[in-house]
């Protein structure tokens, strides 16, 4: 294996465009995305966090080729797939699979359990006779913990959490290399959410799988990444390993986000300040000038309003922040 | 103390498609003043009926078929409806989930603040229009008098839920009740609604139930806690003793199947296996009991009434003596 990294995202910018009136002419652009640059290890856990609109979603979808961007360069596998679509994609997504977060909205109300997860097989043509296709389906099932009956039901006879079993079938069904999850428990019951990170971790394990992993809950995403990168507005503002991350947070962002989680243990939030965050997310549409956090920022100085803060390496820690 | 809110031995059904379903059965519940409660539990544990019947917004399908919900020493659940509509936003106020759907769009935020006060306080209009610019500068609401013409729609998700709750205080209830109130918004705005909403609480006197599934969230802002599950109540207690102390196996499981910040990343989480029951087809005796590691012969016979098994902490489970 030359290279290390499976997944390389180098200054990419994704921008939308704004519209107005009937003719929707072009009046500006929201920049969803605005320079993001990171790597992704083989058999590594990576994750993106962030608030609504920090464009965490949109990163991933412009690796998968579902988002035109503006500019930037993303190689995935040594291969440099920016700008590729339909057909180029098609090869590379059976490498690379997604597992989203509404278990509900994801699988066709209409396919029986058995022929979503084999799709991506039929798609790609690998389908085979149809004895190996069954066994197949049934491989996928057993892998997530599903039993080989219930391939014959319907979405709707599943809870939360057995669709996001379903789910996680689908895109394993072409043995990727790669699976995004997008907040992949945010909206399983308490209860649930702890057996798909079990199988997440077990799967990744057993296959050698890497993560990019998409979420907002902080206690999760310590869980089961091995690198973490923070996202404010389009921009990383500080990445580093797990460790490095959250027992050193530096950015003044980080240290807001972990502080706005409450932990699951009374007697610590009782001997915990409450030091809350000011104020809200800008609009997207009038991102703050300098460094966009500034705006609600306790520490911010006159150049945070002025200048926007480059990449810098602190300790283990690469991050954009004039404090340091 | 006299209790502010007591229920007890509540049941409620709903007529379905497919029959009855039994939503809530016998709850019951204790809040005094001052206190906040968290009812805490999974989808479909009962926790949000729990509150819809103490505002008797149970809809036509909903039916209190056992049990009492007094308030003040008055029965909610015999008074007429026009009593309940004196109660309702004024000593009673709800504050929704949703942000976004429980605030009337064409409607100004001011007309909507100012009206509670008008309805329950008998002012004149202007009056409750100058007194709702007061609140939203409350609920801090940036340049509150100018805002009071807006329309939800000009308001981000965090700014609706400060109304909401400037709306919920309007009349100065004694008892508020927040349903996942900050379920739909962002963490660092969460953390700032739900300071604001206990910091006003605490200056009114009144007391809050807060309806939640996020474990944090109680173990940072509830005095007491009520665990739901399969419509009942499995146990209640103080919120340290009850994350330091949790006695029945779905609240023990459900406290180690959270990854906590301190924990050892990368292990297996503990899980509680199977699914939370459907209230359609619940299962015979205790409702947990096909997930339950510990189950006895007992559990699936009967269902374990709620008993005191500490101080200030009840339990309702045949596992343990």
């Amino acid at each position: 294996m030359t290279n290390p990294n499976i997944l390389e995202v180098e200054d990419l910018k994704v921008h939308f465009p704004i519209t107005e009136g009937l003719l929707k002419r072009q009046v500006g652009s929201i920049a969803a995305v605005n320079g993001v640059s990171f790597h992704i290890r083989r058999g590594e856990t990576f994750s993106l966090v962030g608030e609504s609109g920090c464009g965490k979603s949109t990163t991933a979808l412009s690796v998968l080729g579902m988002q035109a961007i503006l500019s930037g360069q993303i190689i995935f596998d040594g291969e440099n797939i920016t700008g590729w679509t339909g057909a180029q994609m098609r090869h590379i997504r059976r490498k690379m699979q997604m597992v989203y977060q509404d278990p509900f909205g994801s699988l066709n109300p209409r396919m029986k359990v058995g022929a979503i997860i084999g799709e991506p097989l039929r798609v790609h043509g690998l389908a085979g006779d149809r004895e190996k296709y069954r066994a197949r389906i049934k491989h996928l099932m057993s892998t997530v913990g599903l039993l080989e009956e219930m391939s014959e039901r319907y979405p709707h006879e599943f809870s939360g959490g057995q669709r996001q079993r379903i789910s996680i079938a689908r895109a394993l069904a072409l043995e990727p290399q790669l699976i995004i999850c997008d907040e992949p428990v945010s909206a399983l019951d308490v209860s649930i959410q702890a057996q798909v990170i079990n199988l997440l971790m077990e799967l990744q394990e057993r296959l050698g799988l890497t993560y990019l992993f998409i979420a907002h809950d902080l206690s999760v995403v310590r869980h089961i990444s091995d690198r973490v990168a923070v996202m404010y507005l389009g921009k990383i503002v500080e990445e580093a390993d797990r460790d490095t991350l959250f027992k050193t947070p530096k950015h003044p962002y980080t240290k807001a986000l972990l502080g706005a989680v409450p932990e699951a243990d009374p007697e610590l939030e009782a001997r915990r300040a409450e030091q809350l965050i000011i104020g809200e997310i800008p609009s997207l549409r009038s991102p703050p000038m300098g460094c966009t956090f500034h705006t609600r920022c306790a520490q911010a100085m006159p150049i945070c309003s002025i200048d926007s803060p480059t990449l810098k390496t602190v300790d283990a820690t690469a991050l954009t922040c004039h404090l340091y | 103390m006299d209790p502010l809110l007591a229920i007890s031995d509540l049941s409620v059904t709903f007529a379905t498609d497919r029959g009855h379903v039994q939503a809530l059965d016998g709850v019951s519940l204790d809040l005094v003043a001052g206190e906040t409660l968290a009812i805490v539990g999974e989808s479909g544990s009962g926790k949000s009926v729990t509150a819809l019947s103490v505002l008797g917004l149970l809809g036509d399908s909903g039916q209190v078929k056992t049990g009492k919900i007094e308030f003040e020493g008055e029965d909610l659940t015999k008074v007429p409806a026009s009593r309940l509509r004196e109660i309702r936003g004024n000593q009673i106020a709800f504050i929704f989930q949703e942000p976004m759907s429980s605030l009337n769009p064409v409607l100004t935020i001011g007309t909507q603040v100012a009206e509670p006060i008008w309805l329950h306080h008998k002012k004149s209009w202007p009056e409750a229009i100058a007194e709702a610019g007061k609140l939203l500068a409350k609920v801090a609401i940036p340049d509150a008098e100018q805002r009071l013409e807006d329309y939800p729609h000009q308001f981000s998700g965090g700014m609706r839920q400060r109304v909401m709750i400037a709306m919920a205080l309007a009349c100065q209830p004694r008892l508020i009740i927040a349903d996942e109130p900050t379920t739909a918004l962002d963490v660092t705005v969460q953390a700032q609604i739900l300071s604001l909403l206990k910091n006003l609480t605490k200056e009114l006197g009144s007391s809050l139930i807060l309806i939640t599934h996020d474990l944090g969230v109680v173990a940072r802002y509830a005095d007491k806690v009520a665990v739901m599950y399969g419509g009942r109540i499995v146990e209640t207690a103080s919120a340290l003793d009850l994350y330091k102390n949790p006695k029945h196996p779905y609240t023990n499981g459900l406290m180690a199947s959270i990854p906590k910040l301190d924990g050892d990343p990368g292990s297996r989480l503990f899980t509680i296996e199977g699914q939370p029951p459907d209230l359609s087809d619940l299962p015979a005796g205790c409702a947990f009991h096909p997930r339950c590691p510990h189950v006895h012969e007992a559990c699936r016979a009967g269902k374990p009434p709620l008993r005191s098994v500490a101080p200030n902490h009840e339990l309702a489970c045949f596992g343990y003596d």
